[in-house]
């Protein structure tokens, strides 16, 4: 039990990883983009193309992969966000939906139905482990995986609050108007944080790899956990992602107890719980339900 | 410096909240813009300020035309703009507001140290949440943000408002620093004696048009009252939309 | 001076009424000429149109949009499934299946409607994933594997394709005509005031949260029809492919092209996507890349859709769910507004 539980833990900082993104653009943009988890993936896929083709290993492959997610941010915002932003809130869900419909049949054009995995071209890295007292076996690279999920939620956090671009980004996020009314590009801001979120989304996607499969399809799994574990991590600081992605790692660690299918179930089930909890106890509706993850980094 | 503003037109959907006004401030004026709520004076000073373009006409700043420059470009310029209801970044904190006016990197005298000088009110808040401050805390955060930019043209929209006579003297003498310094001053204000006594020239707004321009020495206040309403408006009988 | 008309139909909206009843009729006996593969066909479109209508309901009127309308449709399927195999008539499982969807989504609604644009859009898609899952879980179902509805089987083939293209076109012409009775009834004065602005609507006494709830269970039992109804035709039922958020794809793909917010554009969507699916179907994935790219692409530059597009321009309306105001021409503007909002004719809930 206290294994699982420890697995569990480990896991919440992968799903940390893959939330910290989704929060972050929906907290400086106010836009959910749905094509998340398929960018994900797609860094996976770039990944596994570096290491079977060109024999790149993973971890090396990432100084490519990860400034390549940059300018993808980086043109996902000037070129689709920016301008159906500016139709109202409903109409970049549409747009990213169709993003993530196109990146996902693209992947599948070019790479086939089969499961891939980054496993293989990480050498033994994918399967040994420590053992911990209480003979606690706990794999490297998860323990890996949770370190980088602190690492790059603390780097984001003393980013957000000590640098002038990162003051400039929140202050976008809390008011576009008036940030250029104090000499603060907001486009730029916007832009520069789209670039941010990809790189940890490269990043996720990196450890998705690694640490099971993917096939071109799983974009909208990894969508639901990033949504689900920023949602239950919700008000708070970035840390709170961190919070959410253990909660739904756990939950979905004591569903697989209880039936053989309920993995899925178990986060799904959390993650309704804790939206129902969080609903009728603080009245407010779940305006900015997201909002308040990022932005209040301090 | 100066800033000229020749025949412009700030529309609000179908509404035309500015309707060809000009006027021109010299380096170191401090300019009093007065009216009845509605009149277009705080449209006016957001437009200078690039916050709504402008349907037509010009702003002038140092010879440069500002049409379709966006706001932080005119920070850059030297154009600030302290906002009616001050919107501070109400989840950060003092410093980190006044840090902000920062952004736009204009080299001068302005520092946070500076600005908890002139607003010694301050001090003690430093690292306090603007939206925990009161509100001539507010005020002087508001204000500290744009001076921090080291602007020559600095628009003030309501200072005074919702703020005790006591903090606004306050505001005001700090002011009177700022005008003797030579930065340009355009303000919006209600209360006509203060807004006549820190001020050398004044433009009296009636729906959306300038009713009187002149001199603050020269100018009566019952002659300023009267444009207020309307009264004074030269050529009368309507003019055409 | 002349007075304020005030008008509810146009003269071309009134043939376009005969028309409509002409289409129909012109439908009912259509399989009497059609082949067996073609009836089919035509029966997928009426689905189609059911889908498109329905998420335009809730999206173009509502102002919510779900990805995860899936799970109503998966829904209606799996109940029709359980209601047939405790004995039911099939084609009577179809409807009750719809209307237990129906009731089902009322209790989804008080907690969903509380979310907001892309909160409720994946909160949606989660009600869906976990909906897919417990499906999965029923013995009936046996996972992945799927079942079907076998008890349809005692109908010979040409007896099911008929009923079942008649039932669809039924289905379709009623939903469509509620949506219609809806939209020009009072509720449909509630339903564009919360389209154009929803803090406006609400601060004028509009039932905001009651309207869109309406509209969350009358798309909710629609779609439950649909995915009935593409059981009918299909007559397996496997979980993955009924949950699939590819049917909300296609809502959304014949919506956006068609025309969000426009009664007529969803029912030109559906058309389009219809033609491009006989079509561009048989390419596989660049077809769905293609739909992808075009949502996409619709979305960044023409959001109005085909028909909201060439409804602004030529002022073009077949089917008049609102009123026209004209103004007169000459009355006296002493308001200072803009002359050009008395000479266009404006629609006004």
């Amino acid at each position: 039990m206290m294994n699982q539980i420890v697995q569990g833990i480990l896991l919440g900082g992968y799903y940390a990883l893959i939330a910290c993104g989704l929060s972050f653009m929906f907290s400086v943009m106010r836009i959910i983009n749905l094509a998340h988890g398929s960018l994900a993936i797609l860094s996976a896929f770039a990944l596994w193309l570096l290491a079977s083709r060109f024999h790149i290993s993973p971890f090396l492959g990432l100084v490519i992969v990860l400034p390549l997610m940059a300018v993808i941010g980086w043109a996902l915002q000037r070129f689709l966000l920016e301008r159906s932003a500016r139709g109202g809130a409903l109409l970049p869900i549409l747009t990213t939906f169709g993003l993530a419909i196109v990146i996902d049949n693209v992947l599948f054009e070019q790479f086939g139905a089969d499961t891939r995995s980054l496993a293989p071209f990480i050498g033994s890295l994918s399967y040994d482990s420590w053992e911990w007292p209480g003979s606690i076996y706990v794999g490297k690279l998860a323990v890996i995986i949770f370190v980088a999920a602190v690492v790059l939620l603390g780097g984001l956090q003393l980013f957000l609050t000590h640098t002038g671009l990162g003051r400039s980004i929140r202050a976008t996020s809390e008011d576009p108007d008036t940030a250029g009314l104090v000499g603060v590009d907001a486009r730029r801001a916007n832009t520069i944080a789209a670039a941010i979120a990809m790189v940890t989304v490269g990043l996720a996607g990196a450890f998705l790899g690694m640490r099971a499969t993917f096939d071109p399809y799983a974009g909208a799994t990894q969508l639901l956990f990033a949504f689900e574990a920023a949602v239950i991590g919700g008000a708070g600081s970035l840390w709170g992602t961190l919070i959410g992605g253990i909660v739904l790692a756990l939950a979905q660690t004591l569903g697989a107890t209880v039936h053989p299918q309920g993995f899925l179930i178990g986060g799904h089930v959390a993650f309704l719980i804790v939206l129902f909890i969080r609903l009728y106890t603080s009245g407010l509706g779940l305006r900015g339900l997201l909002g308040l993850a990022a932005g209040k980094a301090s | 410096m100066s800033l000229s503003v020749e025949d412009l037109v700030v529309r609000h959907g179908l509404l035309q909240a500015v309707r060809g006004v000009s006027f021109s401030v010299e380096r170191g004026e401090t300019l009093a813009l007065v009216g009845a709520n509605g009149a277009g004076k705080t449209t006016l000073l957001r437009a200078i300020a690039g916050a709504h373009q402008a349907a037509s006409g010009r702003v002038v700043f140092d010879g440069a035309d500002l049409s379709g420059v966006p706001s932080h470009e005119r920070v850059r310029k030297g154009v600030a703009l302290v906002p009616e209801g001050r919107r501070l970044f109400v989840q950060m904190t003092v410093e980190e507001n006044l840090l902000l006016g920062r952004t736009a990197g204009r080299s001068g005298d302005w520092s946070v140290e500076r600005v908890l000088e002139t607003f010694p009110n301050l001090k003690p808040r430093r690292h306090a949440k603007a939206g925990h401050l009161s509100g001539g805390e507010q005020q002087a955060t508001a204000i500290g943000r744009a001076l921090m930019s080291n602007p020559e043209l600095l628009l003030l929209d309501e200072v005074s408002l919702g703020l005790s006579p006591l903090v606004v003297d306050r505001v005001y003498a700090s002011l009177h620093g700022l005008i003797s310094s030579g930065t340009t001053i355009i303000l919006v204000e209600q209360d006509l004696n203060r807004a006549l006594s820190v001020s050398n020239k004044v433009i009296c707004m009636l729906e959306g048009r300038v009713a009187l321009a002149g001199d603050s020495r020269n100018v009566s206040r019952d002659e300023v009252t009267k444009a207020y309403f309307g009264l004074h408006r030269k050529g009368a009988g309507g003019v055409p939309a | 001076m002349s007075a304020t008309v005030i008008e509810r139909g146009t003269a071309a909206s009134r043939i376009a009424g005969i028309g409509v009843a002409a289409i129909i009729l012109l439908l009912a006996i259509a399989p009497q000429f059609l082949s067996a593969g073609a009836v089919d066909r035509v029966t997928a479109l009426f689905i189609y149109v059911i889908l498109a209508a329905m998420w335009n309901a809730l999206a173009g009127f509502g102002g919510l949009v779900s990805v995860g309308q899936q799970v109503f449709f998966g829904l209606g399927a799996y109940f029709a499934i359980r209601l047939a195999n405790a004995g039911l008539n099939p084609f009577v499982s179809l409807f009750v299946s719809a209307i237990i969807v129906g009731a089902i989504s009322w209790p989804i609604s008080l907690f969903m409607l509380r979310l907001k644009n892309g909160e409720f859009a994946i909160g949606m898609w989660v009600i869906a994933a976990l909906t897919h899952l417990l499906v999965n879980l029923d013995r009936l179902i046996q996972g992945e594997t799927g079942t079907s509805l076998i008890s349809l089987n005692v109908y010979d083939a040409s007896t099911r394709r008929m009923t079942i293209y008649w039932l669809a076109l039924a289905s379709m012409t009623a939903l469509l005509a509620i949506l219609f009775g809806l939209l020009r009834g009072s509720t449909g004065a509630a339903i564009r005031a919360i389209r154009d602005n929803e803090d406006a609507a609400a601060s004028v006494g509009v039932r905001v949260t009651g309207t869109k709830r309406l509209l969350f269970v009358l798309a909710a039992f629609g779609i439950g029809v649909a995915g009935a109804l593409w059981l009918a035709t299909s007559i397996t039922f496997q979980p993955k492919t009924y949950f699939n958020v590819q049917w909300t794809a296609y809502m959304i793909f014949m919506v956006l092209v068609g025309g969000i917010g426009t009664f007529e554009g969803a029912i030109l969507g559906a058309l389009l996507f219809f033609l491009i699916e006989t079509w561009f179907g048989g390419t596989g994935v660049w077809y769905l890349i293609g739909l992808g790219a075009t949502a996409l692409a619709f979305s960044l530059l023409l959001p109005r859709g085909l028909w909201g597009t060439l409804e602004e321009r030529f002022g073009w309306r077949l089917l008049p769910v609102g009123y026209r105001v004209r103004l007169p021409i000459n009355a006296s503007d002493t308001t200072g507004a803009s002359p050009a909002q008395a000479t266009t004719s404006r629609e006004k809930a």
